[in-house]
């Protein structure tokens, strides 16, 4: 039979099936293949709280998003082009995302009347036509799988479960991409502990293949081509690999060692698990017995001379919340990640969400104020943590870094940096005892960094107040003032090493889009649509968050209207509205999901002109993401 | 690669009481127990042949935590009940540095039960003094987790029905590997302790009984008014008599339950540092029926966490090169043009 190659701009798939199907296994193996195929791409996975929840049930459903193009990407994509569906319930939770017309590749054996029953079908949709709007592409993979495994000397328990890779295959042959790099991929994890589940996965991944090769069913197979990229060499990285290589860079750019007190946390706890695999970088990871032992440990090791880190989420960085506190009154260099998730309470522990900016910038009794950062994109999530260290570290600060579940799950392509052409981070320990006071400062208005085991140098310190430059316990009301004040502008003096605030798009116009955090690429998605209709549209995202830029008011004057979408009920609006005294449009969104360009473009509708005077060609690549922007 | 500074370290054999007495004054109520263990210890630290700044005193919140303001050594003044988990991370980053947590009945077994806990079945190479008076000081006199049952206070108008916990008992719990209690105005009592738990490899809890001459005073009376009835010493190797002469020694009856026998009896039990068994029927002994066992409990020898910390970061390095550049272009890579 004759087959036709198709060419596509880009494409969105999601896969879907239950959570012990493998379906994040199957997003990984796919997005990695992509990004070495030379796609741009951008993924989002989506799992649920519970490790195993009951099989076939909608509360065990597990996704797997990936947009892959040949232009540069900024977000996972909004409507999948092509669901894999499992069973019956993955069909029933994502179908509501697919494009109209878009294709579903459906496990017909998970529609079977048990499977219908665990999703709360009455009847199948494969049968009663309610699935008229899309291309049904339904097939039996569990048998199909379980006849390609024939003659293996698997039972069929265990043969079932590679049906995920039968399905991987498949999809690899409709996007023409080749079988190397997972089988590689599976030979490196199964051969040595089980070589017949290596053979059983690579000849079901096969068999996914030849399947589509040779059915019928498929008119033709698709061609992504490679996109636009700048050059250099690249790997996949998520946002919680690249916050631990950040750290560990950081400490080698200090040439200290790497202290990290934490406690597990969904989804911050992978932090912890790359970290703790870096000793031979002489890293040292302490499994605390709860968040407040993991912060205060690393005031202990900062205390010592080390570049300390804690990682958490929200219901951790409250808890972290009067340890920072004593970090600040202390003035000790700290790094606190926060990888934000949907809140208050437990609340949605694997969903993304931002509402811990307030908190991350108010959220500690008394005057306290500290630096934050936000990292925009996975790969940025590197060099954030790096910016953390430095700002922690010149002005002997704790630092909050803002990250979210999206960020910390996503992947995106990640620029391997040249590590000489980072810039150093200046470490000055105090040494000389002549004219030592625990609390004299520097042009930064930073105290020494005076380390026990250093002679004459013995000082006491803590979470009272102090005497300004002795450091001697004081209760007098007008050193008080003088102090409160005092680590008020050592932090605001943060925001004299900023570069002048990036915008892209429009310089000025009808709108601009102020964000921060992981919505950089949804809303540079919308830019881009909007900029592309004639829209003089501009884009600000802020990584530092406090202190904030001081150029803002100035940028936003330029542009009719300034909106600002977030993950919160409107935290950054609140801030900007305060700090900055301008109106601003909030736009937000709490359903643990990031925004779909779709929704940031109807943000902007009442606000744009009615007839856009010129067109602007879209900009490929006029900033691509994950670039340095570490300031020296 | 750590690029702390290399240092010279002063000559320790030089050191007398004074180098660790600071100018600051000293401001706790008088007739506080808490000056006669602050002396105990400037005493003790000149002995030890350590350079006066590898000291570090961390204490959390209370009287007692005051502590490291009086001790011309590097000192943390923290948050109520965390100095054991600070002290932590600092010993872990700086195994060099002779690290001492100084804490209260509140601070440590109250708010910072948690972490006093998991410090000592970490094992790190903590020095504890905790300074038991059985009542919170300086909030102005509630009771406290060691205060007894019936206690009458701010907080317990009708008597508190809390039943104290023994920490003695609660550290044998966790595995502290080595524990000790002493009577913080019996000068050379505590002293010797003090010098066997500075000497410890590992975690070394010693409980200081403390009288509180504000809020609590005369509630160690009953262990100094007939001392040789109401005190066991413990020395290791030697029965375990009190009384005048020695007259009564301890035993255990044929259920285990222990029992009052004559100091000559053959089945006077005989201390061991290394026995479980016998230390928790020590910890247990109390008045009236019994004295209160003093000295070291218990002494054994276990890696402490920031040796084996240590061991794992020094295999690492053995085994693998630190190349960062290798680390950040590790993994399946490709190159764009």
């Amino acid at each position: 039979m004759n087959k036709n190659v198709e060419t596509l701009d880009s494409v969105v798939i999601r896969f879907a099936g239950d959570s012990g199907d493998g379906m994040q296994l199957t997003g990984t193996q796919f997005t990695e293949t992509t990004a070495l195929a030379g796609n741009d791409v951008a993924t989002f996975p989506d799992y649920p709280a519970e490790i195993r929840a009951p099989a076939g049930t909608v509360a065990g459903v597990s996704g797997f998003q990936i947009q892959f193009s040949s232009h540069e990407v900024f977000t996972p994509g909004d409507a999948p082009d092509v669901l894999v569906a499992m069973n019956a319930a993955a069909l029933k939770v994502n179908l509501g995302d697919v494009k109209k017309g878009g294709t579903l590749i459906v496990n017909s054996a998970g529609f079977d009347k048990k499977n219908l029953e665990k999703a709360g079908l009455a009847r199948s949709p494969l049968e009663d036509g309610s699935l008229a709007a899309y291309r049904v592409i339904a097939l039996d993979v569990t048998a199909l799988t379980m006849k390609a495994l024939e003659g293996t000397t698997l039972g069929r328990k265990a043969a079932e479960r590679s049906k995920n890779f039968f399905a991987l295959g498949l999809v690899y042959w409709m996007f023409t991409r080749p079988l190397e790099h997972t089988i590689d991929w599976i030979h490196a994890k199964f051969a040595k502990k089980s070589p017949e589940v290596a053979e059983a996965n690579i000849a079901a991944l096969k068999a996914g293949h030849v399947y589509g090769e040779n059915a019928e069913i498929f008119a033709h197979s698709f061609v992504v081509p490679p996109a636009a990229i700048e050059p250099g060499r690249y790997k996949n990285l998520s946002g919680n690999e690249a916050i631990a290589l950040g750290l560990v860079t950081a400490a080698q750019l200090a040439g200290l060692d790497l202290f990290l007190g934490t406690y597990p946390i969904t989804p911050a706890s992978d932090i912890l698990h790359h970290l703790a695999a870096l000793r031979h970088f002489g890293v040292t990871t302490f499994q605390a017995e709860d968040e407040i032992a993991g912060v205060v440990s690393a005031i202990g090791a900062s205390y010592g001379g080390a570049l300390a880190a804690t990682t958490t989420s929200g219901p951790g960085l409250a808890l972290k919340g009067e340890g920072m506190g004593l970090a600040l009154m202390m003035e000790l260099p700290l790094v606190v990640i926060d990888v934000q998730r949907g809140g208050p309470s437990t609340g949605l522990p694997t969903k993304t969400e931002q509402a811990d900016l307030l908190q991350a910038i108010f959220g500690r009794h008394g005057e306290s104020p500290l630096p934050v950062l936000a990292p925009s994109t996975p790969a940025d999530c590197f060099w954030t943590a790096i910016e953390a260290a430095r700002i922690a570290i010149r002005h002997m600060t704790p630092v909050i870094v803002l990250s979210d579940g999206y960020l910390a799950n996503g992947v995106e392509p990640f620029k391997i940096p040249d590590v000489a052409a980072i810039p150093r981070i200046p470490v000055h320990f105090r040494t000389d005892p002549s004219g030592f006071f625990p609390y004299e400062r520097d042009e930064h208005l930073a105290r020494p960094w005076a380390l026990p085991g250093t002679p004459g140098l013995e000082h006491r310190i803590g979470g009272l107040e102090k005497h300004q430059q002795t450091g001697a316990i004081s209760y007098d009301g007008d050193n008080h003032e003088q102090m409160v004040r005092t680590r008020a502008a050592k932090v605001a003096k943060v925001a004299e090493s900023y570069a002048p605030t990036e915008v892209l798009g429009d310089a000025s116009g009808e709108v601009l889009f102020v964000g921060w955090g992981s919505t950089y690429g949804s809303i540079r998605q919308a830019v881009r649509t909007l900029r592309a209709r004639g829209h003089q549209v501009g884009q600000v995202h802020l990584r530092n968050l406090n202190p904030l830029p001081a150029d803002l008011a100035a940028i936003f004057g330029r542009y009719r209207k300034v909106i600002v979408p977030e993950l919160n009920l409107g935290q950054l609006s609140f801030l900007l509205r305060g700090k900055l005294l301008v109106d601003v449009v909030s736009h937000t969104k709490v359903q643990g999901k990031p925004f779909k360009e779709s929704e940031l473009l109807e943000a902007a509708a009442p606000h744009l002109a009615k007839n856009p005077k010129e067109k602007h060609e879209l900009i490929a690549g006029d900033r691509a993401h994950g670039s340095e922007r570490a300031d020296a | 690669m750590s690029s702390l500074p290399v240092i010279a370290h002063t000559d320790p054999s030089a050191l007398t009481r004074k180098d660790f007495v600071p100018s600051a004054e000293v401001k706790w109520c008088p007739g506080c127990v808490d000056y006669s263990i602050l002396n105990q210890v400037q005493k003790l630290l000149p002995t030890l042949g350590i350079p006066r700044e590898n000291f570090a005193f961390v204490s959390g919140i209370g009287c007692s935590s005051r502590f490291p303001f009086y001790m011309e050594t590097f000192g943390l003044h923290t948050i109520h009940g965390r100095a054991p988990a600070i002290a932590t991370g600092l010993k872990l980053a700086r195994p060099d540095l002779d690290v001492w947590v100084v804490t209260g009945d509140g601070d440590s077994l109250a708010i910072g039960g948690n972490h006093f806990m998991h410090a000592l079945r970490r094992n790190v190479g903590l020095k504890v003094l905790l300074f038991n008076n059985r009542i919170y000081g300086l909030t102005k006199g509630q009771y406290s987790p060691t205060s007894e049952l019936g206690k009458v206070t701010k907080s317990a108008p009708l008597g508190s029905i809390d039943y104290p916990v023994d920490p003695v008992t609660l550290a044998l719990g966790a595995g502290a590997t080595f524990i000790a209690r002493a009577m913080g105005n019996d000068g050379p009592q505590l002293y010797d302790v003090l010098a066997r738990a500075a000497r410890h490899n590992a975690t070394a809890p010693t409980e200081i009984y403390t009288n509180c001459v504000i809020f609590n005073d005369g509630a160690f009376d009953q262990y100094t008014e007939n001392k040789a009835e109401a005190q066991l010493r413990m020395v290791h190797g030697q029965p375990l008599r009190f009384g005048k002469d020695g007259d009564k020694g301890i035993a255990i009856d044929q259920h285990g339950r222990p029992i009052v026998v004559p100091g000559d009896a053959p089945n006077v039990l005989v201390h061991d540092e290394q026995s479980d068994v016998l230390a928790f029927l020590l910890a247990r002994l109390s008045p009236p029926e019994f004295p209160q066992s003093f000295g070291v409990l218990r002494a054994v020898e276990r890696d402490s966490y920031e040796a084996l910390a240590h061991a794992q970061i020094a295999a690492a390095k053995a085994k693998r090169k630190a190349d960062l550049q290798a680390l950040l272009g590790s993994g399946e890579t490709w190159e764009v043009r």
